[in-house]
């Protein structure tokens, strides 16, 4: 089983990255860009075949090390 | 005073701060490796160094955070050890929950490499005492992610119980947003935990610690500690 996990900085924390690349795309001409919020996207390939229970665990990774909940959010999706 | 240096692959500041270390107590600190379970039960202080521990992959400090050296250094800060986190050693006390907030990419994407002035903000810890509150002292930063954020509520809570331990500042002293260099919070450059007796900073007291290194502004930090647990 395959956990995708996307990793975005929350509301109201500033992203200068994102900034950066919001600034890269106007000044390429790239009309219309209003804001750009840059994360992570992770892939973990799981032995385990229960949703459930992979579900528990990759939400323990997440909240151990694999996000910093002070200014991120994270959202599991299974495959 | 029986010191500690924590070394993780990547750390770069460790024989810096060893130095600063054994100048100020008259011990050479024992050099702990990351993968150490056993650490010795008489250490006094443990320094986290700066550097790049494990590369600063997925976040600075967050792998090193939960290294098997640093599940010692939590339990032994639990029970009251002092810790001192210089640098990427501050960014792996926070990832460790030992301080408050977290350090992000500077405001302006650079890796900054240059000195700055800090205001002491309080001199009632085992780290501060030689020096004075609001006293200006010049030390070195050179970090990439050094933006310390925290949320609007923790921040109240630094200030209410005075965790708040050095502020960016200009040479006289007053703490601008021209003078901040990374974007950092309310020009937060070091924080203590709860205790005061971890503390957090982003500069580089072990740089200047010495006349030959171009200052001794950082040599206070190390001759009270030194006095205070000897």
């Amino acid at each position: 089983m395959k956990a995708k996990i996307h990793i975005m900085l929350k509301n109201g924390v500033l992203d200068p990255q994102g900034k950066a690349v919001g600034h890269a795309l106007a000044s390429l001409g790239f009309d219309g860009v209003n804001e750009v919020r840059q994360g992570k996207y992770i892939e973990i390939d799981l032995a385990e075949t229960d949703r459930a229970k992979a579900g528990g665990v990759v939400d323990r990774m997440c909240k151990t090390l694999l996000a910093n909940t002070v200014i991120e959010n994270y959202v599991i999706e299974f495959e | 005073m029986k010191t500690a240096v924590i070394v993780f692959p990547g750390s770069n500041c460790d024989r810096d701060v060893a130095v600063a270390l054994e100048r100020s107590s008259g011990q050479a600190p024992d050099m702990l490796w990351h993968r150490e379970t056993e650490v010795p039960r008489d250490i006094d202080l443990f320094v986290v160094p700066g550097g790049f521990a494990y590369g600063d992959y997925l976040r600075a400090g967050a792998v090193a955070a939960h290294s098997p050296v640093m599940r010692e250094v939590k339990a032994r800060a639990d029970e009251g050890t002092p810790v001192l986190g210089i640098c990427n050693g501050f960014q792996v006390l926070t990832e460790a929950g030992l301080l408050p907030g977290v350090l992000m990419p500077n405001m302006g994407l650079r890796f900054l490499c240059r000195d700055v002035y800090l205001l002491v903000e309080s001199h009632d810890s085992l780290f501060t005492d030689r020096y004075d509150t609001d006293q200006v002292i010049r030390l070195p930063i050179a970090h990439h992610d050094g933006n310390y954020f925290v949320d609007d509520d923790t921040l109240k809570r630094l200030q209410d119980h005075e965790q708040i331990a050095f502020r960016y500042c200009d040479a006289d002293g007053a703490v601008t947003a021209a003078a901040n260099p990374n974007g950092s919070r309310d020009n937060i450059a070091g924080v203590f935990n709860r205790e005061r007796r971890v503390l957090g900073l982003m500069p580089h007291p072990e740089r200047l610690a010495d006349p030959l290194l171009g200052g001794i502004d950082g040599k206070p930090m190390f001759d009270c500690l030194a006095e205070a647990l000897s």
